[in-house]
């Protein structure tokens, strides 16, 4: 029987043959902590006993969920966890360079083969770069600063398999929310999803972060995409690394397989108030929206402001609707600003915010009274996201917030000329 | 002893909302449960009641706050239906039992209910009820109190394969 990526990642790791049911103690390449979770892990890597984190160089530590500090709490926090960078000697980025799923990929923490851990659920993210990255709570956290080794059940694996080539306008996004929809809120739960086919052989980095960034959603452990030239061209770039083979065997063990044609995909939005509540976007055109997110870890890259400014042409969005664009950190702040992109969006009537992860957090601004009805290009679209338990989130693509920014209504981006 | 009812895909966001996360008091986490979804939650909470759901109990975000929230209200168990695989994990490392039972639909409000872990059932109202056998490596947790007091036991640990499930 042949081996999955995920299997043979384990096995790579832990010096020993492994396949899906068995629980290990794998080391950790990586550990990314942040300013809403990472409080709570260095307390329990204290109470754990823990004197010196077991390797300070391999965690990433940054601020991004409140910041500035929004209230004196986020800034108790904030200084709780500089002294603990501090006293351990690990490296913190702070609040300097955004949203903590794109940094991490951003200075090359999470490698083909590799296995991170995150405090926080969206940390499958790093699948995109070939890595086996899961989202894990602060006592889990802790236990990783303390022994930089953590317990894993080996999980098993959903391959997804998408052919074809997208409409204009419709992108990973679209995909990712219809799968949602298929494999529902619970479908990959403790499980894998490897992405896999000619559309994600085709699709950039990006798309791919959106598309791993999602497997949670799903439940899964994981998402990863193989690494091919578009992955190792990628991390090459971050760091010093030399490419070896990585994909799953012809035979291995997949414990469900799927196959999407995204030829005929329409743009999809998830109404409220669960992810894998995808819809065509006709269904829900012409509801009223009173704010437009774009951003987050999911979608909040340069690519998807490219895909907003082609939306948007020398419109301006809707006086109906408050429309806060935010990077998803400062270098693809800073690529978006340099293309011009940043000057038409705050022409165009946008809030342009600091990277952050902003109404995603849904605690430190651009929160919903009740009744108001928000669409964003986020990754949840839970009762109370983004603000009152009375208010509804719509999630989309970043074409269709575009679109839908300019007429104050859910518009489908293939109808704006 | 309570039982509080909740249905499917009850997440994070529901347990403990984002806004409340710089807390970690367990207490003061706790007045804020299930608020603007159970509002009735918080007040009239006693230590020792349990909640009851269906699938995917704990889903979204990691954040820890959300076991925390419920132990801290007083909860000893959650037994649904199915769990999100973090807040399982959550779980277990901070002292909530997660408890899976197939047929957690068929719990009330006002039903009585223990757990045996050894024998592998509820007994709900003098009726058995079976339950998925939690795995052994997450035994061991359970049996030292949780992951911290677990953890605090060594110093090293070996990299190595613990168990097959």
């Amino acid at each position: 029987m042949g081996a999955t990526i995920v299997e043979k990642i384990f096995s790579m790791k832990c010096k020993k043959e492994v396949c899906a049911g068995d629980v290990v103690m794998a080391p950790v390449d990586n550990a990314m902590i942040h300013d809403i979770t990472g409080p709570l892990a260095i307390r329990k890597f204290y109470e754990m006993g823990g004197k010196q984190v077991h390797s300070p160089e391999r965690v990433t530590m940054l601020f991004d969920h409140q910041i500035p500090a929004d209230s004196i709490g986020a800034a108790e926090n904030h200084v709780y966890m500089r002294n603990f960078a501090k006293e351990q000697g690990i490296y913190n980025y702070d609040l300097r360079e955004g949203v903590c799923h794109q940094v991490t990929m951003e200075m090359g923490k999470a490698a083909p083969g590799e296995i991170v851990v995150g405090a926080d659920s969206h940390t499958c993210m790093y699948g995109a770069g070939g890595a086996f990255a899961t989202g894990i709570g602060s006592t889990d956290m802790g236990f990783a600063l303390k022994f930089g080794a953590l317990y894993f059940r080996v999980p098993e694996t959903i391959r997804v398999t998408a052919n074809g080539s997208f409409q204009k306008r419709v992108g990973p996004k679209d995909l990712i929310l219809s799968v949602a929809a298929d494999i529902g809120a619970d479908g990959a739960t403790y499980k894998a999803i490897e992405f896999t086919g000619n559309t994600m052989k085709a699709m950039n980095m990006s798309g791919r972060m959106t598309c791993c960034n999602m497997a949670i959603e799903m439940g899964a452990k994981a998402g990863i995409v193989p690494p091919d030239t578009i992955t190792w061209d990628y991390i090459s770039r971050l760091r010093n690394i030399v490419p070896f083979p990585l994909e799953s065997d012809n035979n291995a063990s997949f414990i469900g397989e799927r196959t999407y044609n995204v030829t005929n995909l329409s743009p999809q939005v998830a109404e409220p108030h669960n992810v894998d509540l995808g819809v065509d976007v006709a269904k829900v055109a012409g509801t009223t929206i009173d704010q437009v997110f774009i951003g987050s870890c999911t979608n909040g890259r340069f690519e998807d402001f490219v895909e907003v400014a082609e939306v948007l042409g020398n419109r301006n969005f809707s006086d109906n609707v408050r429309v806060i664009i935010i990077p998803a950190s400062r270098q693809e702040y800073l690529k978006t600003l340099r293309a011009g992109l940043i000057e038409r969006f705050v022409t165009a009537g946008a809030l342009v915010e600091a990277p952050c992860c902003g109404p995603c957090m849904g605690g430190a601004f651009g929160l919903l009274a009740p009744g108001e009805v928000s669409l964003s290009t986020s990754n949840r679209n839970f009762k109370g996201r983004q603000g009152s338990t009375g208010a509804s989130v719509y999630l989309c693509s970043p074409a269709t917030a575009a679109a839908s920014g300019i007429y104050g209504e859910i518009t489908d981006p293939r109808e704006v000329e | 002893m309570r039982v509080w009812k909740f249905g499917d895909n009850i997440d994070t966001d529901a347990i403990i909302p984002g806004r409340f996360l710089t807390i970690y008091d367990p207490r003061e986490l706790a007045k804020h449960a299930f608020e603007g979804i159970r509002d009735e939650f918080s007040s009239e909470v006693k230590t020792g009641d349990i909640i009851v759901a269906g699938k995917n109990f704990g889903c979204g975000s990691s954040r820890e706050h959300a076991p925390i929230a419920l132990k801290g209200a007083g909860i000893t168990m959650v037994i649904a239906e199915s769990f999100a695989r973090i807040f399982y994990r959550n779980a277990i490392n901070v002292g909530l039992l997660p408890v899976v039972c197939d047929e957690a639909g068929s719990i009330i409000e006002g039903n009585s209910v223990m757990v045996d872990l050894t024998g592998g059932y509820l007994i709900v109202e003098g009726e058995k009820l079976p339950i998925e056998p939690i795995p052994d490596f997450l035994m061991r947790i359970i049996n030292s109190g949780g992951l911290v007091e677990y953890a605090r036991e060594f110093e090293e640990v070996p990299v190595c394969i613990a168990s097959h499930q």
